[in-house]
């Protein structure tokens, strides 16, 4: 189980139209991420990182090449079935949070459940499990305009997860936050990704993050330049 | 789904409140508006139907080719047959005889001397008969300036115009000259109950309100009328029931080779009262039409830029795997909770407004007063009107407009490059 591919990505070109030619985002990428990683794209802005995280996310389709997230060849796939596999299957979790503002922190965390058409007793027992794993029981009906950066963040993981999906896409989860509270984010993402069995791929070029990373993919320029393996993060548990 | 869009919907005051509000006061606008303009537009046509033309007036052929001469000798006969055959044949109109004459007022001295004369232009129509609505009609109670309304057949109203140029009062007694039905001389006694202002400009200069009865016996005009006049029950002119019922009504029983044959006019068929309807129609159909059009685009706007504003929202929702179509329902479900909330609220409002003013009406005297030389009827007082369409009118706006803003705000739904979410939720 421990090597079960959640991404293949296989000689991946992508390709946005400038002007009259085009502009190439990702160039001839081959990648696979396995279950249970916690891998980090790493490279300058420019590089490709949010591209291909879109193109896992299947919010975005490749020019050349195949992809295939859990088990769903994206490229044979309508937009329909992608909406499905993300509801199911994926979480997110953005730079800036975007919490739905007239909503409780609760009500932030069930959007997924509700999406997904979970009873609502047991919707109850996953939102409030979710929101005891980031340790945000006590803002249960707390607003976000009353929380802390920290804790808006907390609260996104909180809703990225609650569905327990295999794979989470992380996209500059830390950018907005200060030294301890990117820590303690990580740590917690750490933990989920130890406790649940889920998948992280995150877009970024925090230090603080690539400390906890137990593999880094470097791009630069449209390309792979470099995929390195940790065994021992230094940032956070292994 | 639809629990937790309406907790939003409720929580989010710009999103619910602020758009009620707006669509609350627009819907009321709209009715407003087009109540009034149908109540003064009809207030006009009313005054002019009530004092000369009724919605339907039936008079002989003979009255009508010299009607402004007042051609008593050429009235109805057998005018209580007619009235009876009137109501059972044409019931959604309520009949009532006139007759209408004209001679001078003499207001005799302490010694029955003459003291002061003066021309008198009088009506004679039904004060004491049971259902008779002439009272309602010619807003008497209202009206009323001193005195009381006439008891006897010798009780006269007049105007408070004319009882200050010939300088009388409630109580005292004039002597009508005149001619009877068949051009003899006819000099009655009548007692002045009380005086009445129209309200109406100069109309009622000279006016006299009789009871039918008083000029029957003053004019020798036993079961005999100038005219019978017919109403539609609601008061509101129905230009199109009114030329069928008259082409039939002529059709019918008029007989063209029979000068004292009954003969019906519909009000448009008055002096030029017929371009009157026709422009107060048009003016009726631009205004609104404008009035309309205005608001939609007000309403339509409003709610395409709740539609836009709330792009960060779908953008999660999309991120997070709800379909595009999903989000489309769901935000033109909303625009049409938001519409019919507005909208039924506001319906309530303007109706209500439409029906205050339409009992107490907005007075214009000092404006209508100084036209003092207009022969138009003028009413000094304007009144809304309630009519059936204003129960669904503000629909129009208030819910199509609102749907259709968000339907095309929602669009941009579709047309959203998934690919740029990341991108667009990181601001």
């Amino acid at each position: 189980m421990e090597n079960t591919a959640v991404a293949t990505i296989n000689h991946l070109l992508k390709q946005f139209p400038v002007g009259g030619g085009f502009f190439t985002a990702l160039n001839d990428v081959t990648l696979t991420f396995r279950k249970r990683e916690f891998t980090g794209l790493v490279g300058p802005s420019g590089s490709g990182k949010t591209t291909l995280l879109n193109i896992i996310g299947g919010l975005d389709s490749p020019t050349e090449g195949t992809v295939n997230v859990l088990g769903k060849a994206l490229d044979n796939t309508s937009h329909g079935e992608r909406a499905l596999l993300r509801r199911k299957h994926m979480g997110f979790i953005f730079q800036s949070y975007n919490l739905l503002p007239v909503y409780t922190v609760f009500e932030n965390v069930e959007l997924p459940l509700i999406l997904n058409k979970v009873e609502e007793k047991e919707r109850d027992e996953m939102v409030k499990e979710a929101l005891e794993w980031v340790g945000l029981s006590d803002k249960i009906n707390s607003r976000p305009a009353m929380l802390s950066g920290g804790e808006c963040q907390r609260t996104a993981i909180a809703r990225a997860i609650v569905h327990r999906p295999e794979l989470v896409l992380a996209d500059e989860p830390t950018a907005n936050l200060d030294a301890e509270n990117s820590h303690h984010i990580m740590e917690i993402m750490v933990k989920l990704n130890k406790e649940l069995s889920t998948s992280f791929i995150f877009a970024t070029h925090d230090e603080k993050i690539m400390a906890y990373l137990r593999r880094i993919i470097h791009l630069d320029d449209s390309q792979i330049t470099e995929d390195e393996h940790i065994e021992n993060p230094t940032g956070g548990p292994t | 789904m639809i629990r937790f869009l309406t907790k939003g919907l409720l929580r989010d005051r710009s999103r619910s409140l602020f758009p009620v509000l707006v669509i609350t006061l627009t819907v009321t606008l709209v009715i407003f508006s087009i109540g009034f303009l149908k109540g003064t537009m009809n207030s006009l046509l009313l005054d002019t139907a009530v004092i000369l033309t009724g919605h339907e007036k039936v008079v002989t052929r003979a009255y009508h080719e010299e009607s402004q001469l007042m051609p008593n000798d050429l009235a109805l006969l057998e005018v209580d047959q007619l009235v009876a055959d009137l109501h059972q044949n044409y019931p959604e109109f309520f009949w009532s005889p006139r007759i209408k004459f004209a001679g001078l007022l003499d207001v005799p001295d302490e010694n029955g001397e003459t003291k002061i004369q003066g021309p008198v232009l009088a009506v004679g129509i039904d004060f004491f008969s049971d259902g008779s609505r002439e009272i309602e009609l010619w807003e008497l109670e209202r009206l009323m300036v001193s005195g009381r309304l006439p008891e006897h057949r010798d009780d006269v109203l007049i105007s408070s115009k004319l009882a200050d140029q010939l300088n009388v009062k409630a109580g005292e007694s004039v002597t009508f000259i005149g001619s009877t039905m068949d051009n003899a001389f006819s000099t009655y006694n009548f007692n002045i109950a009380g005086t009445f202002n129209l309200r109406k400009g100069q109309t009622d200069k000279q006016m006299m309100l009789v009871d039918l009865s008083g000029a029957r016996a003053a004019l020798d005009m036993e079961n005999a009328a100038s005219a019978i006049f017919g109403f539609i029950h609601s008061l509101y002119y129905d230009d199109e029931a009114a030329v069928m019922l008259r082409d039939e009504y002529n059709e019918t029983h008029s007989d063209s080779l029979d000068i004292f044959s009954p003969f019906m006019l519909a009000l448009r068929d008055g002096n030029q009262m017929g371009t009157m309807v026709d422009i107060s129609g048009a003016i009726m159909a631009i205004m609104g039409g404008i009035f309309l059009v205005v608001v939609m685009v007000v309403l339509w706007n409003m709610g395409l830029m709740n539609g836009l504003r709330r792009y960060g929202e779908v953008g999660l929702r999309l991120a997070l795997g709800e379909s595009k179509g999903q989000v489309y329902r769901s935000m033109i479900s909303e625009a049409v909770i938001i519409g019919l909330t507005g909208t039924v609220i506001g319906t309530g409002i303007g109706l209500a407004l439409t029906y205050y003013v339409q009992e107490n009406g907005i007075d214009y005297t000092k404006g209508i007063e100084a036209l003092s030389n207009s022969s138009m009827v003028m009413p000094n007082v304007f009144y809304a009107q309630v009519t059936p369409d204003l129960l669904y009118i503000g629909f129009v706006p208030g819910v199509l407009a609102t749907v259709l803003g968000t339907m095309l705000a929602g669009l941009a739904v579709y047309k959203r490059e998934m690919a740029q979410l990341f991108k667009e939720l990181e601001t």
